[in-house]
């Protein structure tokens, strides 16, 4: 047990001890002060870029920009009434999923809550896939049965979006006792919301992650508004990081607007998974641009609260600082949004022209093994 | 054919699917070193160690959900429920990961998990620990519920669950561990999951009984039969899916039943069963379908109380005769 | 990459709205989820929001104008990017027609969901219900119980240690309650219909006199024991309608109705009308009160002279044929019935089901019986032809060479015991048909006629009706009919 305490002490890196005034009150804090904050979090940004090569910065920002259109196409679908029900965008935190699971390998596993269009496109389910689930067409990647909150693809170890908020949080602590059990080295990606962290079920798998040492990186993306309340109404501690210690559990606060602070922060907790089965929890702060789902109305917070978080755009920052440092050309970054419009057009055109699902879909998997005598 | 009791039966299935498949693992609380609750598990942490027979800590969410992602990825897991009334913590995963995964992901994610333990009504433990919840699990597409009365059943019922690809809710009686009955020697003693068994056969009247009511059907059938009253007493041991030809069937045969819960009657099993009849044998019929049922209030702890709160022998002849007119 | 941006559906009830104010100018820059305009919707005014970022470049609707859902307001996109074609298929109106299409085809969804998040949001606070829903929702949203229905005490427990005691009902005569209903469990009434035994007849021994299955097994027993005992029945004990009928009473009834085809082979084609609640309403009290075919009888005298003449006359024209009262009045017969079809019918289950064709059975008495050979469409056929029939028939009838065919299936029965003396009687309704005509002798009677008393040959009709199908006033009107045309034969000849 000692070890494992050492390594959740060591974990806490210099972001989180700066971090301490601002995250009781985000808002309170003078604009002067979060300027000198930026500018140092900008400089950060710029010294790391040039840990990685230019083919895996392009991909990354690639992938921001693609999340980023893609929902905005589904804004825009979903205005138009082609989707229907819930519809909880990711713009804003692009750089949370895609910084996290650029550092997982393809047979890694990654459980998400109901705001899982970004991982499921960063984990590597086609677009066409999952413009066409959001649409309830056949072509989904849950058949249509599964919808904006349902994502699942097995072919990429993407093992869906959640509805309840929290409940992913055993299952995913499950997936990393497979593999476990299984004898792999294979790591899990469970993600959720701040607001999940009051449910018993974040407790009850933080316990048993570090109680079986399992290898687990929990990530808790914190937007810091649980649909309407925000952290304050709703949280004692609202330092989520902390809370990793009442289990024993490694943990750190990342930037969630810096895609390289999340790729670095998440390689830490996936080595820790890999080589010493040990879970991590990173609570990665971040900010939605858009309402909790499309019908929203946004009154709980301020316009000037919300543009004070797009001057930090993830993907903006990205993009200014690759080219000051000489990593991305205009000419670059246009071919980049231009593969990207292709690619977001292309998965509207390929969800509207696929058919809606056959209605003997209704009965089907309801069970794997066939039933001896049907009531059905 | 060898003369054991059910908890032995149960213990017998889960050391002989654990022998059978690597993936299979039993986790709950007191599962290992304490050798199980009510000992059903007694012997397997020796003979499959730690890593296979895992106690757990007091955290039926967790330890369930875990179940399931574990489960969603290629074991097969066995989670024991103390007693199935603190699977009342665990439904979100029950009902909303374990029964819809396979629908939601359109495919994907298949659930092969038991939820095994005791269910139903115990002794003098008042409202908390004595209650039956099958029709809550059983309400649900995507779970199968099972409940065992005999000890062969229970064997090779719970075999065939642990084999099954779905999510299995396998709720066995608390008082009925001790029950002894002969079972199959064969090594691979199975039962398919959905056939109903038909306990003993009868042409005046037919009681479907399931788990505890099941002993006390048949004591009730053979007093019945000393009054010159032939009764059939079928067992659906599968409550989801349901075998309701057999049911019927016999029903045709009868005219009449009598359906015996230990649950409350409101929004039943049994109140399904009976809604099933008159859907699909209403014209043979010769009187009203009845249900004996628990009765619509908490379990009481006092000993008469308990008693009255119980469908019993009495009760049982007293509801066939009612259907059949003799009173 | 430029985008729509359209009249957005804000509330599940909107169908335009009305751009109240631009928050933007073409040519500025806008981010996501910045307001654009203010929309008034038909509930509130809320903000539309960018969808994405960008440079403001078309304002396609001006402040103050109303569009339908899915038009499109705006083009977002680079500043330097070529939206020519977005704005010509936006201004040509194809885009919001297209836009609209889909919102309209995609709405039930998409309404619903919103609906439901919604009604999550309303708990967050009265201000966020009056932006953007109004007072609807609210009825729908956490709304009081109903008086009373968290307060009733549980209903007590089915089972419980007294209810075995609840005494049984004591058998009360036959099955039927207070209201005249009959109770009888299914299994009791399925094995009554398919052995013929008439409920009426039972004394229920279930709760409340409820006719259960030992009942119907007591009287089959009875009933077996009975037929050994007794030798042929007369005509008063009517048969239970042949499986043929049943099956017919359980096919569905289109309405109107083709003719059908009847299964009997060469019987008369019909149609079915379904019961109207009246006609079955009468048909259930009245089989309750009297029996499976509840009769009543209506009865006439007919003045036969002229019938009486017509058939010398006829009987001297051709030697060969010898045709009797009986053979006209089966013409007769035939001939109202089609004037009169409310009577040529017969009462199905869910249906009074209308003959097209007049078939008259005949009651020949044989040796130890009778039967009712059937003169088919004998509304078409001649009276001598009817005549040669009915002799054919009988003849064959007493040698018992009859098929099937020749006696089932009529649609109207005459019996005849004038011959016999018989001034005056009823006969027994033989199902499904609806009546039956029983005819008495016909004899020379006093008569007042335009007040002088004289003799005439008279003639005493009654008929039993199924009142299920036929009203007093129906079967009078028919016997009107056939004592009109039997006074004055020569009617037959329009």
């Amino acid at each position: 047990m000692t070890e494992d305490s050492t390594a959740a002490a060591t974990a806490t890196t210099a972001i989180e001890t700066e971090e301490q005034d601002t995250t009781t009150t985000p808002l309170a804090a003078a604009p002067s002060e979060l300027r000198i904050e930026h500018e140092q979090r900008q400089q950060k940004q710029r010294e790391e870029i040039h840990a990685l090569n230019k083919e895996t910065l392009h991909h990354l920002l690639y992938q921001m920009v693609l999340i980023r259109r893609f929902e905005e196409k589904a804004a825009e679908a979903y205005t138009l009434g082609k989707i229907g029900g819930f519809c909880h965008l990711y713009i804003g935190q692009e750089a949370v999923a895609v910084g996290s699971i650029s550092a997982l390998r393809p047979d890694d596993y990654v459980i998400t809550s109901y705001r899982d269009h970004g991982h499921a496109i960063a984990k590597g389910i086609p677009a066409d896939e999952v413009m066409a689930e959001l649409y309830g067409r056949a072509g989904g990647c849950s058949a249509g049965k599964g919808g904006s909150m349902h994502l699942f693809d097995r072919d990429v170890n993407y093992l869906g979006g959640h509805g309840i908020v929290g409940g992913q949080i055993p299952l995913g602590t499950g997936v990393a006792f497979a593999s476990k059990y299984q004898g792999t080295d294979r790591a899990t990606l469970c993600y959720f919301g701040e607001a999940a962290v009051n449910q018993g079920a974040f407790h009850e798998s933080l316990n048993m992650a570090q109680l079986w040492k399992l290898p687990c990186v929990y990530i808790c993306e914190n937007n810091q508004y649980g649909m309407g309340t925000s952290l304050q109404r709703a949280m004692s501690l609202q330092n989520v990081s902390e809370k990793a210690c009442a289990y024993d559990v490694a943990s750190e606060f990342v930037d969630g607007m810096d895609v390289l602070a999340v790729r670095a922060a998440t390689e830490r907790a996936v080595a820790r998974a890999r080589q010493e089965s040990l879970p991590t929890l990173l609570e990665i702060r971040t900010y939605r641009f858009m309402g909790h789902s499309m019908s929203d109305p946004g009154n709980y917070r301020t316009r000037s609260e919300i543009e004070k978080f797009q001057e930090r755009d993830p993907i903006k920052l990205f993009r200014e600082n690759l080219k000051t440092q000489n990593m991305l050309t205009d000419e670059e970054n246009a071919s980049i949004e231009a593969r990207v419009k292709d690619e977001v057009e292309r998965s509207a055109q390929f969800a509207d022209s696929s058919p809606e699902p056959a209605p003997e879909e209704l009965f089907a998997h309801v069970y794997a093994n066939p039933i001896v005598n049907s009531e059905q | 054919m060898a003369v054991i009791t059910i908890r032995e039966a149960l213990n017998q299935a889960m050391r002989e699917e654990m022998r059978r498949d690597e993936n299979v693992f039993l986790m709950g609380e007191e599962v290992a070193a304490y050798q199980g609750a009510y000992k059903v598990s007694k012997g397997l942490l020796e003979e499959f160690g730690e890593k296979r027979v895992i106690d757990s800590p007091i955290t039926e969410l967790g330890f369930a959900g875990l179940g399931v992602g574990a489960a969603m990825v290629g074991l097969r897991p066995v989670i024991e429920f103390m007693t199935f009334n603190f699977s009342i913590l665990a439904t979100d995963q029950i009902i909303n990961s374990a029964a819809k995964m396979l629908y939601m992901s359109g495919g994907q994610y298949k659930v092969p998990i038991v939820f095994r333990g005791p269910g139903g009504s115990a002794y003098q433990v008042s409202s908390q620990h004595s209650q039956a919840l099958e029709s809550w699990f059983a309400h649900f597409p995507g779970v199968k519920v099972v409940m065992p009365a005999t000890a062969a059943d229970a064997k090779g019922l719970l075999k065939s669950a642990i084999r099954d690809d779905d999510p299995v809710i396998f709720i066995e009686q608390e008082r009925m561990y001790g029950s002894k009955g002969e079972v199959p020697d064969e090594a691979d003693f199975t039962i398919p999951l959905g056939v109903a068994d038909v306990k003993r056969e009868g042409t005046d009247a037919t009681i479907v009984a399931r788990s505890l009511m099941v002993p006390i059907a048949l004591k009730a059938a053979e007093e019945l039969e000393q009054q010159g009253i032939s009764c059939e007493v079928v067992d659906p041991r599968t409550i989801r899916p349901l075998d309701i030809e057999t049911i019927i069937n016999s029903v045709k045969k009868t005219n009449r039943v009598v359906i015996a819960e230990e649950s409350h009657p409101f929004c039943g099993v049994g109140a399904e069963i009976s809604a099933q009849i008159m859907e699909r044998a209403f014209d043979y019929l010769d009187a009203p379908v009845k249900r004996l049922s628990g009765v619509d209030a908490p379990m009481p702890y006092a000993r008469n109380l308990e008693k009255l709160a119980l469908p019993d022998v009495a009760r049982m002849v007293a509801a066939v005769r009612e259907v059949s007119y003799l009173d | 990459m430029a985008t729509q941006v359209v009249m957005p559906k804000l509330s599940p009830t909107m169908e335009e709205g009305q751009l109240s104010r631009w928050l933007k100018n073409e040519g500025e820059s806008v981010s996501v989820g910045e307001p654009l305009a203010e929309i008034d919707t038909d509930k509130a005014t809320m903000e539309a929001q960018a969808l994405t970022t960008g440079v403001l470049r078309k304002i396609l609707v001006p402040a103050g104008q109303t569009v339908p859902l899915g038009q499109v307001i705006a083009i977002i996109g680079e500043p330097d990017e070529d939206i020519a074609d977005l704005i010509s298929k936006a201004e040509s109106g194809a885009a919001g027609a297209e836009n609209k299409k889909s919102i309209e085809e995609n709405v039930e969804s998409g309404q619903y969901g919103a609906q439901q998040e919604l009604a999550k949001i309303v708990a967050d606070g009265a201000r966020t219900q009056a932006t953007i829903q109004g007072a609807p929702l609210t009825s729908d949203v956490g709304a009081e119980p109903e008086a009373g229905a968290a307060g009733q005490p549980p209903a007590p427990p089915p089972t419980s240690a007294v209810a075995s005691a609840v005494p049984a009902a004591q058998p009360s005569g036959n099955g039927q309650r207070g209201d005249g209903r009959l109770i009888v469990s299914p299994i009791a009434a399925r094995m009554a219909a398919e052995a013929g035994i008439n409920l009426q007849t039972l004394a229920g021994s279930g709760p409340g006199g409820r006719i259960v299955k030992r009942d119907i097994e007591t009287a089959i027993s009875n009933q077996a024991q009975a037929q050994q005992q007794t030798a042929q029945q007369p005509l008063a004990e009517a048969p239970a309608p042949p499986p043929a009928a049943q099956a017919q009473a359980a096919q569905p009834i289109a309405q109107p109705a083709p003719p059908q085809q009847p299964e009997i082979e060469g019987a008369s084609a019909y149609r079915d009308e379904p019961l109207t609640t009246m006609r079955s309403t009468i048909a259930r009290r009245l089989t309750s009160s009297i029996g499976p075919v509840p009769h009543f009888f209506l009865t006439t005298e007919i003045e036969m002279d002229r019938t009486a003449e017509l058939r010398r006359s006829l009987n001297e024209l051709d030697k060969e044929t010898k045709i009797s009262f009986n053979d006209i009045i089966v013409k007769v017969a035939a001939v109202a019935l089609i004037q009169h079809p409310q009577v040529n019918a017969s009462f199905q289950e869910k249906a009074v089901r209308y003959y097209e064709r007049a078939d008259i059975g005949v009651a020949v008495a044989i040796e130890d019986g009778l039967i009712t050979p059937i003169i088919r469409g004998a509304d078409q056929k001649a009276v001598g032809r009817i005549s040669r029939e009915v002799r054919e028939l009988a003849e064959r009838a007493r040698n018992r060479k009859l098929q099937p065919n020749e006696y089932t299936g009529a649609t109207f029965s005459i019996s005849n015991l004038g011959m016999l003396g018989i001034d005056e009687f009823t006969a027994v309704i033989n199902p499904p048909e609806a009546a039956i005509l029983a005819i008495g002798a016909v004899q020379p009677k006093p008569v007042v006629r335009e007040g002088e008393v004289m003799v005439r040959q008279m003639m005493r009709v009654t008929m039993s009706c199924d009142h299920r199908v036929i009203d007093g006033a129906t079967g009078a009107q028919f016997l009107q009919t056939f004592k009109k045309i039997l006074e004055n034969p020569l009617l037959l000849m329009i």
